[in-house]
């Protein structure tokens, strides 16, 4: 058998006169099509007051439109076996299809509507806020999602990523429809978004639909909100969430550079070492462990008894986000002890950089990431859709080629500049132990991943 | 070319002389392979003394061999990438290996080394028996992980194979000694309760020799597996509270016994459960409780007929404030299913959704692994793809009906509640 090749398949992109933009790539290798649509909005275009409107529009936007009776929505794709779904994070709120290629048209007519006519009736504004509240509340059950959430909220003082994406609960109590629906038109226009069908297809045929469905959308004008840069980050920063608990947690976030960064496949080669690549495909990369067995810190933490977990998380981002570390400490050992053993590795692999053997075994496994992230059409689709939306899909079939390229001296020159104490936050859940059964006050949000449909 | 509905999956299947099971399956979509090595050798096993030792077992197994240390093992996975996730179900421990096709032929002789003569070094268990007491302790803080352990005790019994908790307690892992990991795998880990299935842009004849040269040395027999108690009959409801009072949210776990998987009326259940609690966003639950009401992100049911008569379980998570009346929902809407069954167009969309859900639950090499495992499983035939469209057809809609009259009854639901909830409700 031959080696493993993966074969990017050619990508076809062509921009309506309406600003849509539109990426066909035909996989033959099932009877499917999937369909994404992107749009340039998340949670960093919300201001006070508005947090979680980004991700509230989402969940408004599968609730019926003027062509789509709200009675016809259920099983409007299921009927034909299809599943559909959508997420929402700090860069970008996303819906996709995906079902048998026979169904192409609708899946390209819902999202269309969706584009452009949804209705958002106020009962089902409201009925919807109390179920937004249950996702928070229940995110908010998981010690881990809420220190991810403080923590972040402490990296960032100036610019919007400091807020989930979820939003915070006093701003999803108080939003109002009109709120939503502005929102809603402000961003939902064909020039902020970009349209990706993957599948067995047929690309001029697929075009002619397309033309069919959005042509006649009218573009508008995108709200944008001033840009803003976060301040270089002075000292090292702490939290300490304290709650009632059986676990402690640790977490170490350090700023970290955009994904059209020179530090960004540098720095995703130094997380391989510390902690097992994950890859790049936020959408597939949760599905499959990370091999981590050898990883720095799994070696020093796990192995050594400090946790029972332990996990890196660097994402593609459109600004400059974190990388985080994030560690769930054993029965009986104290947070002090687990972090003095993280940054003790941190610290050594920061002033003497890795060795050839782990950039090697870093870039062997990336790229085994890469073909495992796109075993189908759909994983295909998001990668397109997701990088076009934070920088250029250009970025995708150059993937392999820049993990690649990573030379021992960005890595130590990544790990120098970037995990540097000053550069950090340390959080810590210091679990307290059962007192009484009081409910404690309702907090505030939780969780600094994506949200999700 | 045939397309998929055509000619089906067409896997090959063989037999090695010492019993291994091999199923091969070429997808020629990604250049990577998909290995899933399943025993018998699920938390059913657990001896009473020692639950959670299947669990014990899966954390433990691929650290270190008679031949081979914990940390060359690591290395030899890790340098190639590979992923290895080891896990268990009720009947079933997994390993499950993605690879690139490169790799499969070493990777199969280091499965094999891993399954065959486990060391279970000393200071490797000690270690991972921190791991396992600290898991344990985050369920214990996990409402949803509460109520689904909870009702399914409630459902079984604690004693009972299906109703004990999968990870064990802090007090059954503190007792399990090496000795009691050796002797599960000499009872468990034999050629005849392996079954071997390999997905991916591979020659199946050349996979399965190359199958054959990693297993077929193998000899020894699995012991016989045990009886299993019987499911008893329910005559009232149960319900069961278990207070956390510093959680924001509540979560429901509320359900009965079916059937066994190999009942026929089992594809009756499966459309019945589908529209009751899974087509779009939950089924007719998700329409009441998330759609009208708004009181819940996550209301769904699932049916796991198995080997005995396995679970349906309804779940959500809800504000506190909101228990009282999620519960009185999922009493009003089992009852209807139970009066009136399905209509015959939630009948024929949740038909058309199964049939036509198949060639993206068999797109991927880890999905098509996982559906193979499970036709083998329960010995549903290598063309079982292509006869679930009829098995469907051919369920009427007084079947379905009967079905839900079976089963659904408030009167004899069992119910958990945990979260930050008072110990009595009304």
């Amino acid at each position: 058998m031959q080696p493993a090749e993966q074969t990017l398949g050619h990508v076809h992109e062509e921009l309506l006169d309406n600003g849509l933009r539109v990426l066909v790539q035909e996989v033959r290798t099932a009877p499917l099509a999937s369909v994404w649509c992107w749009y340039r909005v998340g949670s960093k275009n919300e201001g006070p007051g508005l947090t979680g409107v980004s991700h509230w529009v989402e969940h408004m936007n599968f609730k019926g439109t003027t062509n789509i009776p709200r009675d016809k929505v259920k099983g409007i794709i299921e009927q034909f076996g299809g599943y559909w779904n959508g997420y929402t994070w700090i860069d970008q709120t996303t819906y996709t299809e995906t079902a048998t290629r026979d169904v192409l048209d609708r899946m390209l007519f819902i999202e269309a509507e969706r584009m452009a006519n949804c209705l958002y009736d106020p009962a089902d504004c409201e009925s919807e806020r109390t179920v937004i509240i249950s996702e928070l509340q229940g995110g908010e059950n998981d010690p881990d999602q809420l220190l991810d959430q403080e923590l972040t909220a402490t990296a960032f003082r100036v610019h919007p990523y400091a807020h989930p994406t979820i939003g915070w609960l006093g701003d999803l109590q108080t939003m109002t429809r009109e709120d939503l629906f502005s929102y809603y038109r402000r961003h939902y226009v064909p020039n902020n978004a970009t349209l990706v069908i993957v599948g067995d297809v047929d690309r001029d045929d697929v075009m002619r639909r397309v033309v069919r469905h959005f042509g006649s959308i009218q573009p508008g004008e995108v709200a944008k909100i001033p840009a803003t840069r976060e301040p270089e980050q002075l000292g090292e920063r702490r939290v300490t969430v304290s709650r009632q608990g059986t676990t402690a947690y640790l977490k170490i976030g350090y700023h970290a550079p955009s994904v059209v960064d020179a530090d960004f496949f540098p720095l995703l080669a130094l997380d391989a070492v510390l902690t097992g690549a994950k890859g790049v495909n936020l959408w597939a990369s949760f599905r499959t462990p990370a091999p981590q067995r050898s990883a720095r810190l799994y070696r020093a933490l796990v192995d050594g008894g400090f946790a029972s977990a332990v996990n890196g998380g660097l994402v593609p981002t459109q600004e400059p986000f974190l990388y985080t570390i994030s560690v769930t400490a054993t029965e009986g050992t104290a947070l002090n002890v687990v972090e003095e053993t993280a940054l003790a590795q941190l610290d050594a692999v920061r002033r003497h950089g890795i060795t050839d053997h782990e950039l090697q075994k870093a870039k062997n496994q990336l790229r085994a990431r890469l073909v495992f992230e796109g075993d189908c059409i759909s994983n295909i689709a998001h990668q397109l859709g997701y990088f076009e939306t934070i920088a250029s899909w250009r970025l995708v079939p150059s993937l392999a080629a820049r993990i690649d390229a990573v030379t021992l001296q960005q890595v130590g020159e990544a790990a120098a500049t970037r995990l540097k104490s000053t550069n950090r936050t340390i959080g810590w859940f210091d679990p307290q132990p059962s007192t009484d059964e009081q409910p404690p006050a309702v907090g505030e949000g939780a969780g600094a991943g994506p949200a999700s449909e | 070319m045939a397309t998929l509905a055509q000619r089906g999956l067409s896997p090959i299947r063989a037999v090695l002389d010492n019993g291994v099971r091999v199923i091969a399956k070429h997808s020629g979509a990604t250049p990577a392979v998909t290995v899933h090595a399943s025993f018998n050798a699920g938390t059913v096993f657990d001896p009473a003394e020692h639950l959670g030792l299947s669990h014990f077992v899966s954390r433990t197994i691929d650290r270190g061999t008679a031949a081979h240390p914990a940390d060359e093992i690591a290395e030899r996975l890790d340098f190639r990438g590979v992923s290895l996730a080891i896990t268990v179900n009720r009947h079933a421990l997994s390993l499950v290996c993605t690879c690139l096709v490169e790799d499969l032929d070493p990777i199969l002789g280091t499965l094999a080394d891993i399954v065959m003569q486990p060391a279970f070094p000393d200071r490797e268990v000690e270690t991972r028996r921190g791991e396992i007491v600290t898991m344990i302790r985050q369920d214990e803080d996990n409402p949803a992980a509460m109520a689904a352990e909870g009702l399914l005790a409630l459902l079984y019994g604690q004693a009972h194979p299906y109703g004990r908790r999968p990870r064990g307690t802090v007090e059954t892992v503190e007792r399990i000694r090496r000795s009691s990991l050796h002797a599960f795998h000499a009872a468990r880990f034999a050629p005849d309760s392996l079954l071997l299935v390999m997905v991916g842009d591979l020659d199946p004849q050349r996979a399965i020799q190359w199958a054959d040269r990693a297993f077929g040395g193998w000899d020894g027999q699995a012991a016989a597996e045990p009886q299993f108690p019987p499911v008893e009959a329910v005559h009232e409801r149960r319900v069961h509270v278990i207070p956390m009072m510093n959680k924001a949210q509540a979560d429901i776990a509320y359900g009965f016994t079916t059937i066994v998987r190999s009942d026929p009326a089992f594809y009756a259940y499966w459309l019945m459960n589908n529209i009751l609690g899974e087509y779009s966003i939950g089924g007719r639950l998700g329409d009441s409780i998330r759609e009208r009401q708004g009181m819940a992100y996550y209301v769904f049911s699932a049916l796991d007929a198995n080997v005995i008569p396995g679970p349906l379980v309804i779940r959500a998570g809800v504000n506190p404030a909101n228990v009282d009346r999620a519960l009185a929902s999922i009493d009003e809407e089992i009852t209807r299913m139970a009066a009136d069954g399905p209509t015959e167009r939630e009948l024929e969309e949740s038909r058309q959704f199964l049939v036509g859900s198949l060639p993206r639950r068999l797109e991927t090499n880890g999905g098509i692994a996982n559906f193979l495992q499970m036709v083998e499983f329960f010995d549903l035939g290598m063309d079982y793809d292509l006869r679930v469209p009829d098995l469907l057809a051919r369920v009427t809609r007084d079947e379905v009906h009967a079905a839900a009259r079976a089963v659904l009854d408030p009167a004899k639901a069992a119910v958990v509640v945990a979260g930050p909830y008072p110990k009595s409700p009304d």
